[in-house]
């Protein structure tokens, strides 16, 4: 076996076919994002826009305190979801080149898009419930945050998906539908903790739904990503996706008693909360796994090729 | 949808300048077809490329798994040799079992060597795909095609976002820590310019970089392929050349006597933004099932 070409061995408790490299190398690079930045950027994007959608509502709904906090919730964490993007930046200074155009092949570009005027819209509404200036301007511009929020909840996840990165590209399909869920979880979590109980039924209804959505959308994503999910399943990657599970569990279960006892309300906050930001980096990391190790690279494209070559229509000797 | 509006994405295009708006009458697509059979493994081209783009050091260290120090393509490093040494048995041109002393850790005995020992070297170098995904991804417009065909990244626009890095299905493009943005090979836009001849490809001993219009490259690369096979070296492969492939065909191609994945190369790379209007659906799909659930939670009380 010569050390530059042959690389099969490196964790026999897996089940890996032989497959031949550079020494070991990866294929493909590393996503330069930085922890905690981007998964930070990921978890505070999605329970701001879930939060932004629940304040509309609520809002028309007249349930004045649940408005209060999702407003809140949205602003800041629209407002840190910026910080966190543009201190993720090779060059800070140069963030407003993001606005320079709109590339719709891009879906950083569409993504900044819908942060920057998400972010001032929801800053708008929050300044205005905190001060009661221009409440008639307030409703139809949170209907407005609304409006982004719902993408705010989901173009994280194409952005990791839009990638050469196994772990992210071949599960492109579930993806955004595990980070929804993590969003309603998110801000139904946030708005269990901080809404007085007789206001907070419907976070704590987001709380039990965005768990279970994170729970199916989560093994779904799992069993269809075929060799990928080594990577999702194993590592470090592996013990925090096993941790979010437990932690929505705990979340659910909470918010269900939440109605009756204060502790119950907080333990929902805080396990919902610590469960939709572990998912985001269980899934970042997972992806930075299948970056490093050349595996995920060659051994999914040779069966492709594979496949390709055995299909009627295969492509000239190459 | 028509075969044009698909062609923004992936599939063959005949034509990347003219789809990226130049006139007509732009310059032919240029290219680099590497032949690595005659490579020589001097590294000329890496050093030719450093001092003519003014790349900085980017490592010193001898990463002891062969003459290869370099490691890889990076931010600095847009020229890179591969080595790799392996035994053949001349007659049915198969690997044979190589029981190299060193890193591995083989215990393999040199006196049971058997078969032609043969040293593979290739240089790498940014493919400049017809459908770049680093293109594609770039939020900032600072990667845009240029009237060559070739991908080049504008540094005075560009944020160091590293959206472009995990982007690349060949692990080409990265960021410079000391510098905050995003680099890569040019195939030296400014001397294409003056009518020049990338320096790699200028410097190169043996004309294992070929550099030209990308359509003769094509046909010089089928010429040598079939004198290769004639010459018996069956292993001989062209890697890149197809228009069809996954990223519509690569603007620097290669003639490989191995397995692309042996020299660390994907074998079956594809464009990630193929993808991308599934992805779109399935994320405004998403989104709106979120945002439904959210007013379905009001239902009833919830006062």
């Amino acid at each position: 076996m010569s050390p530059g070409d042959v690389e099969a061995t490196r964790r026999p408790s897996e089940d890996r076919p032989p497959f031949r490299s550079y020494y070991g190398r990866p294929v493909i690079k590393e996503p330069t994002w930085k922890v905690p930045d981007v998964p930070a950027y990921l978890y505070l994007g999605g329970t701001a826009g879930s939060s932004a959608v629940m304040a509309a509502v609520a809002g028309v709904r007249g349930q004045t305190r649940l408005r209060r906090v999702g407003r809140l919730c949205a602003a800041g964490g629209s407002a840190a979801s910026v910080l966190a993007l543009v201190h993720d930046l090779g060059r800070p200074a140069r963030f407003l080149n993001m606005l320079r155009v709109f590339k719709p092949t891009s879906p950083l570009s569409v993504g900044s898009w819908i942060l920057a005027p998400f972010s001032a819209v929801t800053t708008a509404v929050a300044a205005s419930e905190v001060t009661g200036i221009a409440p008639f301007l307030a409703r139809p511009a949170s209907v407005v945050g609304a409006v982004l929020g719902t993408g705010m909840t989901t173009y994280t996840a194409v952005l990791l998906a839009d990638t050469a990165v196994p772990g992210w590209h071949e599960v492109h399909r579930e993806l955004p539908f595990v980070f929804a869920s993590s969003a309603v979880l998110g801000a139904g979590a946030l708005a269990t903790a901080l809404t007085p109980r007789e206001q907070s039924l419907p976070a704590r209804r987001m709380t039990v739904l965005g768990a279970v959505g994170e729970l199916v959308s989560g093994s779904l994503m799992e069993r269809r990503a075929g060799r990928i999910s080594e990577a999702y399943r194993t590592g470090r990657a592996g013990n925090v996706l096993r941790a979010a599970r437990a932690l929505a569990v705990v979340a659910a279960g909470a918010a269900l008693r939440a109605g009756r006892g204060g502790t119950a309300a907080w333990l929902a906050g805080v396990c919902g909360t610590a469960a939709s930001a572990a998912t985001r980096y269980g899934v970042f990391e997972a992806g930075r796994t299948t970056a490093r190790d050349p595996y995920y690279t060659v051994v999914p494209q040779r069966e492709r090729a594979r496949r390709d070559e055995d299909s009627p229509d295969h492509r000239s000797e190459g | 949808m028509s075969d044009d509006a698909l062609n923004r994405l992936s599939g063959p295009l005949a034509d990347p300048s003219r789809e990226a708006g130049y006139p007509a009458q732009h310059p032919p697509r240029v290219g680099f077809f590497t032949d690595t059979s005659v490579c020589i493994g001097c590294k000329a081209c890496e050093v030719a490329c450093k001092e003519w783009n003014l790349l900085p050091e980017d490592g010193l260290e001898l990463t002891g798994m062969s003459y290869d120090n370099t490691g890889g393509l990076g931010a600095s490093t847009w020229r890179h040799v591969a080595f790799v040494e392996q035994r053949i048995d001349p007659a049915s041109r198969a690997r044979v079992d190589l029981g190299m002393p060193g890193m591995g850790g083989s215990t393999v005995p040199e006196a049971e060597e058997s078969g032609e020992l043969r040293w593979l070297m290739s240089s790498d170098v940014c493919k400049h795909c017809t459908h770049a995904a680093c293109l594609d991804v770039c939020p900032t417009g600072a990667l845009f095609r240029s009237e060559h065909g070739t991908v080049v990244v504008q540094d005075e626009v560009c944020n160091g976002c590293g959206y472009c890095v995990p982007a690349c299905p060949y692990g080409v493009i990265d960021v410079r820590p000391s510098d905050g943005g995003a680099f890569k090979c040019t195939l030296c836009q400014d001397r294409l310019g003056e009518g020049l001849a990338p320096a790699c490809a200028t410097a190169c001993p043996t004309e294992s970089i070929q550099y030209g219009p990308l359509e003769e490259l094509r046909q010089r690369a089928q010429h040598r392929l079939e004198q290769l096979h004639e010459q018996g070296i069956s292993e001989a492969r062209l890697y890149g050349h197809e228009p069809d492939d996954g990223v519509g065909g690569d603007g620097a191609f290669f003639l490989l006597l191995d397995e692309p994945e042996v020299y660390g190369l994907p074998p079956d790379p594809v464009v990630t933004t193929r993808d991308l209007p599934t992805m779109a659906l399935c994320a405004a799909g998403a989104a709106v099932a979120a945002a439904a659930a959210v007013v379905g939670c009001f239902w009833g009380g919830g006062r």
